[in-house]
C-alpha cells in the first residue's frame, strides 16, 4: 500500500491508499475521484486519465512509451508534466505521489 | 428528482456507468442493478486481448471493486434475470417470480453473439466470445500447436488470431466477404491487417462461406462453400452481435435493430431508458440513426441517462470511437465512414504507422489511426467540428499534425 494524492482543478485534495501494482487510473476510478474516467480501461487509447504529475515526482516515473507520448501530444491542457494515469503503476517508490487533474476533464 | 428507485437491467459497461453517473449527479434514491452474469460489471475489451492471453487477473477486469458498490449504495443483484417489464404498474419481474417496482427503468441488456446457422452448429467445440464464461471455455483449449479455426475476420476475430498466434497455436481465419474487416474499414487498412497477420503466420481465407461443421466430438471440421474441409481442434465464431431487445419488445417498447431511443436515451415508453449496445439512437454528427458496439458509446449513454433521470439535459452528441489492439498494432478509429467516396492515407502502411482518412464530398467523416494516437486525438475533434481539409494537404507529411490542425 502506498499513498497517492489527487488534486482537482478547484483545489479539492484527496489522498487514498493504493495497492502496489494498481495504476493511478484504477485507484482513482475505484475511489470515484472526479476528473479521471479511464474510459478505455487502461489501453492508452482515450486520454480520459490524463494527469499533471507534480514536478518533483516526474523523475521518479519510468520513461514514457512512444504511444503514451503521442497520445499526450495532442491532449487538451497537455504540458511537460503530463502523463496517462493508467500507465503509472503504483509502487513503494511512488509512495506520496501527487497528481493534478486537468480542468477540461471535469 | 432525488428519491425513488432506479432499476437497471444488465450488468455490463452501460449498466455500471449509469449507476455510477447517477451517484455523481447526486441521485439519492435507491439504485438496483440486475445482471444475469455471476460477476460484477466488467470490461469486455480485454476478453479478446490481455485477459484471453492470461495476462490480466479476473479482478482487474471489474469496472469497480465490489466494495465500491457498497459504499455508493448501489445494490447488485447478480446471477438474476429480468423476464418481464410491466409498464402499467412500473415493475419488473425476475425469473423466480419476484417483482420489483421502479420509478425509472434503464435497459442495458447489450447483445449476444450472432450464431452460425448451418448443419453441425451445435458442435461442442464451436465457441463464441462475449463473456468471461466464454473465455474460460476457450482458454481450456489454448494449447500450443492446437489448430483454431476462426470464423469471421472482424476486429474480435482478428484480436483472437493475434492472441492465439502468440500462444503458438495454428490459426486459420475464414471470412465470407472478399476481404478482412470489410464492413468497417477501407481496402488499404484491411490489406495492412491481412499482411500483418500473414507475417505472423495466420492462414487467412477470404470469400469463403462456412456451410457446415462435421467431424467427431473432439475434432470439428469446417465445411466450406468451395468444397473444402478444414480440420481444427476448436472453432471460434465472431460474426456479429444481435441486440438483446426481446424484453423491451414484449413490453411494447419500439425496437428497430435495437431499442429505439432519443438523444437522451428515452425509449418510446415514459420513464424507461435504454443504453449501450442494445440501443438504436440518433447521431447528430451524421444526422442519422445508428446502433454502435463500443465502450465509449456505452459510457456516454450511461452519463446522458443518469443526467436525464436527475432532471438535467446532457444529450448524447459525441463522435463515435473505438480501438483495437493486435500484436503491437494499436488502431484507434473515430467517426463513421459509412458513405465515404475518398480515402486519403497519411504515412505509409509499410512503416506500420499511418492514418486512413475517409472523406465524403470533401468532408471528413472518419479516421483509422494505426499507431498514431496524436493524429487520432486531433482528427476526432476535426470530425466533431465538421472540418474540411483538402486531400492533398492531409496526405502531406511535411505538414505536422499540429499545423494541419492550426491551419485547417
Ligand atoms: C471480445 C470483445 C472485445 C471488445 N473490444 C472492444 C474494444 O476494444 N473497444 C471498444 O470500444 N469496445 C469493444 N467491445 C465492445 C464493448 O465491450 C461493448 O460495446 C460494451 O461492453 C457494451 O456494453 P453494454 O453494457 O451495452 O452491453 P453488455 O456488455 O453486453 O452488457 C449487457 C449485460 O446485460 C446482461 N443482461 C442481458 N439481458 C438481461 C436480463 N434480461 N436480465 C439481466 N441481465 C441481462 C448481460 O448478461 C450482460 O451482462 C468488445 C466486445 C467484446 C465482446
Ligand atoms: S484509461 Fe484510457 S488512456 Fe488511460
Amino acid at each position: 500500500m502506498s499513498k497517492a494524492t489527487y488534486i482537482e482543478h478547484n483545489g479539492t485534495i484527496r489522498t487514498i491508499e493504493v495497492d502496489d501494482g494498481l495504476s493511478l487510473m484504477e485507484a482513482a476510478v475505484a475511489n470515484m475521484i472526479p476528473g479521471i474516467d479511464g474510459d478505455c480501461g487502461g489501453a492508452a487509447a482515450c486520454a480520459t486519465c490524463h494527469v499533471h504529475v507534480a514536478e518533483e515526482w516526474m523523475d521518479k516515473l519510468p520513461a514514457m512509451e512512444a504511444l503514451e507520448q503521442s497520445m499526450l501530444d495532442m491532449a487538451a491542457d497537455s504540458d511537460h508534466c503530463s502523463r496517462l494515469a493508467c500507465q503509472i503503476k503504483m509502487s513503494t517508490k511512488l509512495d506520496g505521489i501527487i497528481v493534478r487533474t486537468p480542468v477540461g476533464q471535469h | 428528482m432525488s428519491t425513488g428507485t432506479v432499476v437497471i437491467v444488465g450488468g455490463g459497461q452501460a449498466a455500471a456507468q449509469t449507476a455510477v453517473s447517477l451517484r455523481q449527479e447526486g441521485y439519492a434514491g435507491s439504485i438496483v442493478l440486475i445482471s444475469d452474469e455471476a460477476v460484477p460489471p466488467y470490461q469486455r475489451p480485454p476478453l479478446s486481448k490481455a485477459y484471453l492471453a492470461g495476462q490480466l487477473a479476473p479482478e482487474r477486469l471489474f469496472l469497480r471493486p465490489l466494495a465500491f458498490y457498497e459504499q455508493q449504495k448501489i445494490e447488485l443483484r447478480l446471477d438474476r434475470r429480468v423476464t418481464r417489464i410491466d409498464v402499467i404498474n412500473h415493475q419488473v419481474e425476475l425469473g423466480d417470480g419476484e417483482c420489483l417496482g421502479f420509478d425509472h427503468l434503464v435497459l442495458a441488456t447489450g447483445g449476444r453473439p450472432r450464431a452460425l446457422v448451418c448443419p453441425g452448429a451445435e458442435h461442442p467445440r464451436l465457441h463464441y466470445l462475449r463473456n468471461v464464461k466464454d473465455v474460460a471455455a476457450i482458454q481450456s483449449r489454448l494449447k500450443p500447436g492446437a489448430h483454431v479455426a476462426l470464423v469471421g475476420g472482424g476486429y474480435i476475430g482478428l484480436e483472437i488470431a493475434a492472441v492465439t498466434r502468440k500462444l503458438e497455436l495454428e490459426v486459420t481465419v475464414l471470412e465470407a466477404a472478399p476481404s478482412l474487416l470489410a464492413r468497417v474499414t477501407c481496402p488499404q487498412v484491411a490489406g495492412f491487417y491481412q499482411r500483418e497477420h500473414e507475417a505472423h503466420g495466420v492462414n487467412i481465407r477470404c470469400g469463403v462461406m462456412v456451410t457446415g461443421i462435421d467431424g467427431d466430438e473432439t475434432h470439428p471440421a469446417l465445411l466450406t462453400g468451395d468444397h473444402q474441409r478444414i480440420e481444427a481442434d476448436f472453432i471460434v465464431a465472431g460474426i456479429g452481435l444481435l441486440p438483446n431487445v426481446e424484453l423491451a419488445m414484449t413490453a411494447g417498447i419500439i425496437c428497430d435493430n435495437g431499442i429505439v431511443v432519443d438523444e437522451e436515451c428515452r425509449t418510446s415508453v415514459p420513464r424507461i431508458y435504454a443504453v449501450g449496445d442494445c440501443t438504436q439512437h440518433p447521431n447528430s454528427v451524421y444526422q442519422t440513426r445508428v446502433r454502435l458496439e463500443s465502450v465509449p458509446n456505452a459510457i456516454e449513454q450511461g452519463k446522458t441517462t443518469a443526467a436525464a433521470i436527475c432532471g438535467k439535459s446532457k444529450p448524447y452528441r459525441a463522435v463515435p470511437w473505438f480501438w483495437s489492439d493486435q500484436y503491437d498494432i494499436k488502431l484507434q478509429t473515430a467517426g463513421l465512414n459509412r458513405g465515404y467516396d475518398e480515402v486519403v492515407i497519411r504515412g505509409t502502411p509499410e512503416s506500420r504507422s499511418f492514418a486512413a482518412y475517409y472523406l465524403q464530398a470533401g468532408r471528413l467523416l472518419a479516421v483509422d489511426a494505426i499507431n498514431r494516437p496524436a493524429e487520432f486525438t486531433v482528427a476526432k475533434s476535426w470530425i466533431a467540428e465538421g472540418l474540411r481539409i483538402p486531400a492533398a494537404r492531409l496526405a502531406d507529411e511535411s505538414i505536422t499534425v499540429k499545423n494541419l490542425a492550426a491551419a485547417a
